[in-house]
C-alpha cells in the first residue's frame, strides 16, 4: 500500500508521510505530536490509546493509519474548544475521576464514543461501554460518576 | 524503632546507594539561592522524627546554612513561592497536599505556591517517595519552614513601617498593618533581600482545629492539564534530534548471550546497533526503523533452568535464611498447652506486577560529559546513584528530572530504563527516548513478593487467643507486628532466594500479613463458634483499632440479617502509622464459580485528614487494586519466563469487577496526619477470603483466591 500522506485530525487537514501499516497511535504521537493519546499496552486490552474515528472509538494502537485515512479522527486535543473544556472534561475534574491521570484521555474519549450513540446510558450501559478500559490507580466509581455528571444522569455530585 | 531500617528488608531492588547523600550542599544552594527569602528544612528534620535544635541565632543576620538540606521554601523578590522538594508525584497529589500545607501556614493562596519537584539539579537529596512517608515527614517540616517564612517576612514589613510585627497581618498575599491603612505585597517586602535561615525549632505551625486550606477538599494541582492530555509524561516528551531505541531482550531471565549476528541491522539507514557486554540495543531515527532492527538482530542466548510456579512455595520454604530479628513477646516456655483449642496454618500469596500504566521510560542526552535523564521514578536520587555507578562518572555530572508520572505502586524504585537510554544515547551522540513495551515491564522490572506464612496459635473457649507464632518466608516484615493484644507472640521474617527478581509494592508485605493473619483469625473464630467481629474485639485493646473495626461493623450493618445468598468477611490492621478495617459481601455465581465481591465497606484512619477528596479516592483506589491481588492476579512463570507477561493473559481490575464501595474516613483530629498512599490496600484479600467461607464453607490460604473461580463447593 503506498504511503498515507493526510490525516483529518481534530478538525484539520494534516501532512504525513507513513507506511499505512503504522499504528495509528504512533502516528498521532511521533508524527504529529499529538501526545495526549497514550500507549499502554499495545493489543487494545487497556483503552488507554482510544480516539474517535466518524465518532465512534478506536483502539489507536492496533489501527493501521491505512485504514482510516480520509476519515474524521478526535483525539483528546481536539475535545476542548475555544478554550472550553468538553462537558467530559469538565465533568472528570469534578468527579476527582483521576490520579495519576495516564488512563484518562482515553477514559474520556470512550467515555465520549458511548455518549455519542447513548446520550443517557444507565450505570449498567456505561460499565459494560467502559468495561475494556483500564485505570490501575482504582478510579473506576469516579469515573461512572464522571460520565453520569455529563449525560446529566447523576444523582447528587462525586464525594 | 527504626521505620527506615525496617522497611529495608522487603525493598530488595534497593541495592546500591547510601543512605544519605548530601549532595545538594551549602556550596550548591548558593548557587541556586539568587535572591529573597529562603527557609531551610535539614535532612535531619525529615528523617528523625524529633526536632533537632538547629541552633538558631539572631533574626535579622543569615545564619550558618546546614549541609544536609532537605527541602526549602524560597520566596524570590517577584514574589513567587517556591517550594523545592525531591519527592515525586505519582497520583498519589502530594503536589496537592503540600501545596495546601505551604499555602496555609504562609496565608497565601493556592496558586502562588509552586512546588518544584524530583529534579536532581533543583531539589535537595531525597531518598524516594515511597512508605508512605511524604505525609507524616515533609508535610510537617515543610509547613514549618513556611510559618517561619511568614514570621520573618511579617518582621521585614515591620521593620519597613517601623511599627511592631504584632500589629501586622498577611490577608491574601499582602501584608497589612493594624488599621489596614498600609499594605506591601510579597514581592515588594522581599525585595532587596538575601536572606536565609535554617527553620528554627520552636516554629508554631497552625493547629489542625484552625486549618482552613489544609482538610479541605482542594482539587487536584494541575487537574486541567490532565483531562486535555497536555500534561507532559515522560514518554511524551521529545527532545531536538532525538532518536528512539529498543533493547534486544534476553530469551529468559539469567540468559547468557552465545552469539549475536548484527549485520543486517546496522545496515539499515540511519540505525545504530550498540553492543556491550550482554546488552544490545539499537537507536534509528523513528520508532518503526528501530523496531525493524531489533527484529533483524539473530541472538542465540542460553539460560538456566530455573523454578516455576508448581515448586514456588517448597522453594521459598527450603531456602529461607534464619529469622531476622525475632522480637519474642510474652515468657514461659508453652501457653500452648494451657488453651483450650490450638490451630496451625499455612498461607501462601504469589508474585503480582505492578503493571503501572506508564510503563518505563526515559529520554537520556549527554552534553559535554553531563548526562541528562527524564525518567518516571520514585526514586530520583537513586537513578542518579544507579547511572552514575553504571558509567563511572560522578554524580554531580548526571541530572535526573521527573515528570509527574503515571503511577509507580512501589514499582518504579530502579533506574534500568534509564541507563539503557543513556547507554543508547552515548553510543549514538544523540539524545535517545525509550519506552518499555508492556511486555518488557512484565518481565524486565520486579515484582511483589511471593511468600509462604505458617501460623501458629491456641485460643481459649471464651475466644482469648494465648499464644501467636508467625513465620513469614520471602513476602517480607511489613505488617508483621500484630496490634491484637496477644500475650505470648513469636512473629519472624525469614529472607529466601526468590525465583523471580521481586521488590516494593504497595503496602509492601503488610497485604501477605494481614491476609494470613486475618484468615487465620477468622478460622479461630470458627474454631471456638464465635462471631468474627466480636472475637476480634475481645482480643483488642489498642482503642484506634477498635474504632475502626466497629466504624466498619456498623456502616457495613454486621448486626443485621445476612443478605440471602451472599457470604460475608470482615478484617482489620494498622500499618505505617493508620488503622484499617474492612469488610466485605460476596456471591458466587452457581454456574461459573465466579467470585463477585458485591460491597465493601472500608474504615480508614490516618490522624489529622489533609484534603478529605483525595484520601476517599486515594482509599477507595486502594480497595479496587487489591481486588485483582485478592482474586486473580497471579504471574506464571518456569524457567526464568514469565508466561503471562502482557493485558490479554494477565488479568487486572476493571470496571465489571467494581463493588458497591462505601469509605468510612475518621478523622482523628489531635493525632499526626499519617500516610495514606498504602494501607487501605491490605485488608481486601482476608475480608474477601472470609466471606467466600461463609458462603461456601471452602477455605482458601492462597492469594489469588479463585482466579478460576470457587470450583469445588463444599
Amino acid at each position: 500500500m503506498p504511503n498515507v500522506t493526510t490525516l483529518n485530525v481534530n478538525g484539520t487537514k494534516l501532512r504525513v508521510d507513513v507506511d499505512s501499516q503504522t499504528p495509528l497511535l504512533y502516528v498521532l504521537r511521533d508524527h504529529l505530536n499529538l501526545t495526549g493519546t497514550k500507549y499502554g499496552c499495545g493489543e487494545a486490552k487497556c483503552g488507554a490509546c482510544t480516539v474517535l474515528v466518524e465518532g465512534q472509538q478506536m483502539r489507536s494502537c492496533v489501527t493501521p493509519v491505512g485504514r482510516i485515512s480520509g476519515k474524521q479522527i478526535t483525539t483528546i486535543e481536539g475535545m476542548e474548544k475555544d478554550g472550553k473544556l468538553h462537558p467530559l472534561q469538565e465533568a472528570f475534574l469534578k468527579a476527582d475521576a483521576l490520579q495519576c491521570g495516564y488512563c484518562t484521555s482515553g477514559m474520556i474519549m470512550a467515555a465520549a464514543a458511548l455518549l455519542n450513540k447513548n446520550a443517557k446510558p444507565s450505570r449498567a450501559e456505561i460499565v459494560k461501554h467502559m468495561d475494556a478500559n483500564v485505570c490501575r490507580c482504582g478510579t473506576y466509581s469516579r469515573i461512572v460518576k464522571a460520565i453520569e455528571i455529563a449525560s446529566g444522569t447523576a444523582k447528587e455530585v462525586a464525594e | 524503632m527504626n521505620d527506615d531500617l525496617e522497611l529495608e528488608q522487603e525493598r530488595y531492588e534497593l541495592f546500591a546507594g547510601p543512605l544519605y547523600n548530601f549532595n545538594f550542599n551549602r556550596r550548591q544552594f548558593l548557587k541556586a539561592f539568587s535572591g529573597g527569602i529562603a527557609l531551610i528544612v535539614p535532612v535531619s528534620n525529615l528523617v528523625v522524627r524529633t526536632l533537632q535544635d538547629q541552633g538558631e541565632s539572631g533574626r535579622r543576620g543569615n545564619e550558618r546554612i546546614p549541609d544536609d538540606i532537605g527541602a526549602w521554601i524560597h520566596i524570590d523578590e517577584k514574589g513567587t513561592v517556591s517550594v523545592f522538594t525531591g519527592k515525586v508525584e505519582i497520583g498519589q497529589n502530594i503536589r496537592t497536599s503540600l501545596t495546601q500545607a505551604v499555602a496555609e501556614e504562609l496565608h497565601v493562596p493556592l496558586d502562588i505556591v509552586r512546588v518544584v519537584m524530583a529534579d536532581t539539579d533543583l531539589t535537595p537529596f531525597d531518598l524516594g517517595t515511597f512508605g508512605s512517608l511524604t505525609t507524616p515527614r515533609m508535610a510537617p517540616q515543610l509547613r514549618k519552614a513556611a510559618a517561619a517564612a511568614r514570621e520573618t517576612l511579617i518582621t521585614l514589613a515591620a521593620e519597613q513601617w517601623k511599627v511592631e510585627p504584632a500589629t501586622v497581618r498577611i490577608v491574601n498575599a499582602r501584608f497589612v498593618n493594624h488599621d489596614a491603612s498600609k499594605s506591601l505585597t510579597l514581592a515588594e517586602v522581599a525585595k532587596g533581600q538575601k536572606l536565609v535561615k535554617t527553620i528554627p525549632a520552636d516554629v508554631a505551625t497552625t493547629a489542625v482545629k484552625d486549618w482552613t486550606i489544609a482538610g479541605t477538599s482542594v482539587p487536584k494541582i494541575y487537574g486541567r492539564d490532565f483531562v486535555t492530555g497536555k500534561h507532559q509524561y515522560t514518554t511524551d516528551l521529545r527532545r531536538e534530534g532525538m532518536l528512539y531505541g529498543r533493547i534486544v531482550r534476553p530469551s529468559a531471565l539469567e540468559a547468557k548471550l552465545v552469539s549475536s549476528d548484527t549485520k543486517a541491522a546496522e545496515a539499515m539507514p540511519g540505525v545504530v546497533v550498540v553492543r556491550d557486554g550482554d546488552f544490545i540495543g539499537v537507536t534509528a531515527p523513528d520508532r518503526e526503523t528501530a523496531i525493524r532492527a531489533e527484529k533483524a538482530i539473530a541472538v542465540h542466548w542460553q539460560a538456566p533452568g530455573q523454578p516455576g510456579n508448581d515448586e514456588l512455595f517448597a522453594y521459598l520454604k527450603k531456602n529461607a535464611a534464619a529469622s531476622l530479628g525475632a522480637r519474642p513477646v510474652g515468657s514461659g516456655t508453652d501457653d500452648m498447652t494451657a488453651a483450650d483449642k490450638k490451630l496451625s496454618q499455612t498461607y501462601t500469596v504469589a508474585y503480582i506486577a505492578h503493571a503501572p500504566l506508564e510503563p518505563r521510560a526515559a529520554i537520556a542526552e549527554w552534553n559535554d560529559g553531563k548526562l541528562t535523564v527524564w525518567t518516571g521514578t520514585q526514586r530520583p536520587f537513586g537513578v542518579r546513584s544507579e547511572l552514575a555507578q553504571a558509567f563511572h562518572i560522578p554524580e554531580d555530572k548526571i541530572r535526573v528530572i521527573v515528570p509527574d508520572t503515571g503511577s509507580g505502586y512501589g514499582g518504579k524504585h530502579t533506574g534500568e530504563c534509564a541507563i539503557e537510554a543513556a547507554r543508547l544515547a552515548r553510543a549514538s551522540g544523540k539524545p535517545v527516548k525509550l519506552v518499555w513495551t508492556r511486555e518488557e515491564e512484565f518481565s524486565w522490572a520486579y515484582f511483589r513478593p511471593a511468600g509462604v506464612i505458617e501460623v501458629n496459635s491456641s485460643v481459649k473457649v471464651d475466644g482469648t487467643v494465648t499464644a501467636w507464632e508467625f513465620h513469614n518466608y520471602n513476602s517480607g516484615g511489613s505488617g508483621l507486628q500484630v496490634k491484637y493484644d496477644f500475650p505470648k507472640q513469636d512473629i519472624q521474617f525469614h529472607n529466601s532466594k526468590s525465583p523471580l527478581r521481586q521488590g516494593s509494592y504497595r503496602g509492601l508485605a503488610a497485604t501477605a500479613n494481614h491476609f494470613a493473619r486475618e484468615v487465620h483469625m477468622d478460622e479461630l473464630a470458627e474454631l471456638v463458634r464465635l462471631d468474627p467481629v466480636e472475637f476480634r474485639l475481645k482480643n483488642i485493646k489498642d482503642a484506634r483499632l477498635k474504632a475502626v473495626l466497629e466504624a466498619a461493623a456498623n456502616k457495613f450493618g454486621w448486626s443485621a440479617k445476612k443478605t440471602e445468598g451472599r457470604g460475608r468477611g470482615i478484617a482489620c490492621g494498622f500499618e505505617k502509622g493508620s488503622y484499617i478495617a474492612t469488610a466485605a459481601e460476596v456471591s458466587v455465581d452457581a454456574k461459573t464459580g465466579r467470585v463477585k465481591i458485591e460491597r465493601v465497606v472500608e474504615s480508614f484512619e490516618c490522624g489529622a485528614i489533609v484534603n478529605p477528596l483525595h484520601l476517599h479516592n486515594q482509599v477507595e483506589g486502594a480497595v479496587v487494586q487489591a481486588i485483582g491481588g485478592a482474586l486473580f492476579e497471579n504471574i506464571q512463570f518456569k524457567n526464568g519466563q514469565i508466561l503471562n507477561g502482557k493485558f490479554s493473559q494477565y488479568r487486572l481490575p476493571r470496571f465489571s469487577d467494581m463493588p458497591l464501595i462505601e469509605i468510612v474516613l475518621v478523622d482523628q483530629k489531635d493525632l499526626p496526619s499519617a500516610g495514606a498512599g498504602e494501607t487501605p490496600i491490605v485488608g481486601l484479600a482476608p475480608a474477601v477470603a472470609n466471606a467466600i467461607f461463609d458462603l461456601t464453607r471452602v477455605r482458601i490460604r492462597s492469594m489469588p483466591l479463585a482466579p478460576e473461580g470457587i470450583v469445588n463447593r463444599g
